[in-house]
């Protein structure tokens, strides 16, 4: 094609684009409906729609040009983890985990507490990576999961004074238990059919928990969780039993609230932790092997002899005790839980995590964990874009780069020439 | 218990009506899936753009201006037809469109983030608040109630929704039947790669289907707009699953099957609404959604669908 031609064709793609984008946006930026005392009133709002209708006309114009010039660009190299021996691998991690664990002590009270976030959405993150990647099953009802943990803490607390660390197993073992119950009959539905009645069993939960009022609180929710304690110590200013001793009083110190801080966080990242320690041993073995093979191809697996329900369900049900346990911690830093915190958009969250870090990469979806909880804080300035941008780039991601940030690598051996 | 059955037929009214809202964007749902095997599950956000489009025609033509009402309702209808069928070309063209090859979990997580997307898009736009939409048909027609009875009480604007979907979808249904286009789409919902080899130009059929559902979506949006009186930028999520259960129940894929799922749908919430309670309909809904696909996927009009190696 020549030059010409090309400008041409080129014109009247750009021309379309731009009336396009005219008609999209005007309705919606253009005209704001305003509302003065009783009367909604049309502002026009017409440079917003001039300047996003310039920029995809030019966008669209210099296209070819645009591509080419990207292609010729030097590649970026994609990436990947530097080829390191299991010494020097064991060696980072160490290092990695001393960081972790030391640099609270020397930092600021906000981004502690933060960091507590961002463990819990690690934790969740990597529990939704055994059933969304490991074994490739899209749930969309994992914020369920997270909520029944939540209020097994919360109402075991309410009802019958439990504490934290009694109840933290029994979280567990409840939300395990939903899932196992949950799944049972639904695991069978293929793909998308599984995140949709995910995704109503999810908020059938929220429902239940609204409408339950005598037993939950309704909307309200409850409040006023004690935080965990360590080794039975309370983290308050004054204990709250008669003759009980609180942990600065047991140690001689002054008491400060930072310290309730940093243990929240310590054991968050330990709960972390333990999430990971466990999935990448759980990968490794035939159970693991098993959800690998069934997520690339079931009917090549179930030829091979594997049940596939005992697989996917046993997969579905860790990834529930996981968000239960995160569940009850989180109940248990908040202080408070309500229904407004289990809404889809939690799970929408989750499922970003892992979908951004990519499926099944457990380094991946540490490193999303952290990024999509540390950066919104970072740019508060920008917050009523945030959730605009998130779905954005849920959608790029699956367009450019559907295996995530840094692909899941399979362990492998090269046999040598 | 002389009340019991005009209460129950104005709850099948009520029903009705609603049902008809459901139908209208379940079959966006249900040709998209019959079509392209996806769920769309921006379709929901769909509707409430064309919700707001005719809000803001609605309130750029003026109540007060002396245009006769149905004219109002008339340009409402059309502008938000026109736009949000834009919408949905757009959409499909920008997220849906370079996944199509894609497995369906990558298409399915795409539409996730377009939902988001959109209903923020809106937020940013148009605020996020609760905007109330003025009353256009006022009044009601009025049953029985005489000597103490329960009286059947038929709002104008829900005689609208009726008349205006049931016109809809026998347009529909017709253009489906007898068209170039609808016999074009009807062949690649039967075999795409076979449509295509016989010089269908399935790219079109699939932006084709795409619109054709955003603007039934818009009417649906318009019309619940003008009966319940005020709409957020967060309407969409719990009408588009809800559409979707309607699709799934009158079997995904089928057109006729939209329609009576929606109905039944919108009759089985309002019945769960006046005799179990109100705070359960949505429980209702969801409920039948889970059962549905438990226990027969394929709906109630669908046609089993065959695993192939």
């Amino acid at each position: 094609m020549t030059t010409a031609s090309l400008l041409r064709h080129n014109l009247r793609d750009a021309v379309i684009a731009a009336v396009l984008t005219a008609l999209v946006t005007i309705p919606i930026f253009g005209l704001h409906l305003e509302r003065a005392g009783g009367r909604t009133l049309i502002v026009p709002h017409w440079t917003t729609v001039a300047w996003a209708c310039a920029l995809v006309f030019v966008v669209q114009l210099l296209r070819p040009w645009l591509a080419r010039a990207w292609a010729r660009a030097p590649r970026i190299q994609r990436p990947a983890l530097p080829a390191a021996t299991q010494r020097q691998r064991q060696g980072l991690m160490l290092a990695a985990l001393l960081i972790a664990v030391s640099w609270p002590f020397f930092a600021g009270r906000n981004a502690v507490d933060i960091a507590t976030l961002a463990m819990i959405y690690v934790m969740l993150g990597l529990g939704l990576n055994i059933v969304v990647g490991f074994a490739g099953l899209l749930d969309l009802g994992f914020v369920g999961f997270y909520a029944v943990g939540a209020y097994t803490y919360a109402l075991l607390f309410h009802w019958a004074g439990w504490s934290f660390w009694e109840a933290l197993p029994l979280a567990g073992a409840m939300a395990a238990m939903f899932g196992f119950v949950l799944g049972f009959p639904v695991l069978r539905l293929r793909g998308d059919y599984l995140a949709i009645v995910t995704l109503g069993f999810g908020e059938i939960i929220r429902l239940l928990l609204i409408n339950l009022t005598t037993l939950t609180g309704g909307p309200d929710g409850i409040s006023g969780i004690p935080k965990p304690t360590v080794f039975g110590l309370e983290l308050t200013r004054n204990a709250s039993t008669e003759g009980g001793t609180t942990f600065h009083q047991f140690f001689g110190l002054e008491f400060q609230s930072l310290h309730m801080v940093i243990a929240l966080y310590l054991m968050a990242l330990a709960l972390a932790l333990v999430t990971l320690w466990i999935s990448s041993r759980l990968i490794r073995m035939p159970i693991g092997r098993a959800w690998e093979a069934l997520r690339e191809d079931e009917i090549a697996s179930r030829s091979l002899g594997l049940h596939p329900m005992k697989i996917k369900l046993s997969a579905f049900t860790l990834g529930a005790m996981f968000a239960g346990l995160g569940g009850a911690f989180f109940a248990a830093r908040q202080g408070i839980v309500n229904p407004e915190s289990f809404t889809f958009i939690e799970s929408a969250l989750i499922l970003a995590i892992v979908v951004l870090g990519g499926m099944g990469s457990q380094l991946g979806v540490i490193i999303a964990a952290i990024l999509l909880t540390v950066l919104p804080e970072l740019a508060r300035e920008f917050s009523e874009y945030r959730m605009l941008i998130f779905g954005l780039v849920m959608i790029l991601m699956m367009v450019w780069r559907p295996q995530g940030l840094l692909p899941m690598k399979r362990h492998h051996l090269e046999v040598g020439p | 218990m002389d009340d019991f059955l005009p209460q129950l037929l104005q709850q099948l009214f009520n029903g009705l009506s609603l049902g008809a809202i459901y139908a209208l964007i379940a079959i966006g749902y249900t040709m998209v899936y019959g079509i392209i095997g996806m769920i769309n599950f921006a379709h929901g956000d769909i509707y409430m753009i064309g919700a707001y489009v005719g809000l803001v025609t609605l309130t750029a033509v003026g109540t007060q201006g002396g245009v006769p009402i149905w004219l109002v309702i008339g340009l409402m209808l059309v502008v938000a037809a026109i736009i949000t069928g834009v919408y949905g070309f757009v959409v499909e063209q920008v997220a849906y469109k370079p996944v199509r090859n894609s497995p369906r979990l990558v298409a399915l997580i795409s539409a996730i983030g377009m939902s988001i997307f959109l209903q923020n898009w809106v937020a940013l736009g148009q605020g996020a608040r609760d905007m109330a939409v003025p009353q256009l048909l006022p009044g009601a027609l009025q049953f029985g109630g005489g000597s103490g009875g329960f009286e059947i009480f038929i709002p104008y604007t829900r005689i609208m929704i009726i008349v205006v979907a049931v016109v809809l979808m026998v347009l529909l249904t017709l253009y489906i039947r007898h068209s170039r286009m609808g016999r074009a789409s009807r062949a690649c919902a039967q075999d795409m790669h076979m449509a295509n080899l016989l010089g269908i130009n399935t790219h079109r059929v699939i932006s084709f289907t795409f619109i054709l559902g955003a603007v039934l979506a818009a009417v649906g949006g318009v019309l619940i707009a003008l009966a319940v009186g005020k709409l957020n930028p967060f309407i969409g999520f719990l009408a588009g699953i809800k559409a979707f259960t309607a699709a799934v129940l009158g079997g995904i894929g089928s057109i006729p099957g939209a329609m009576l799922g929606g109905v039944l749908l919108g009759v089985a919430e309002t019945l769960a609404a006046a005799y179990i309670s109100s705070e359960y309909k949505d429980i209702v809904a969801f409920t039948l959604l889970v059962l549905i696909l438990l226990v027969r996927p394929t709906g109630l009009l669908g046609k089993p669908e065959v695993e192939k190696v």
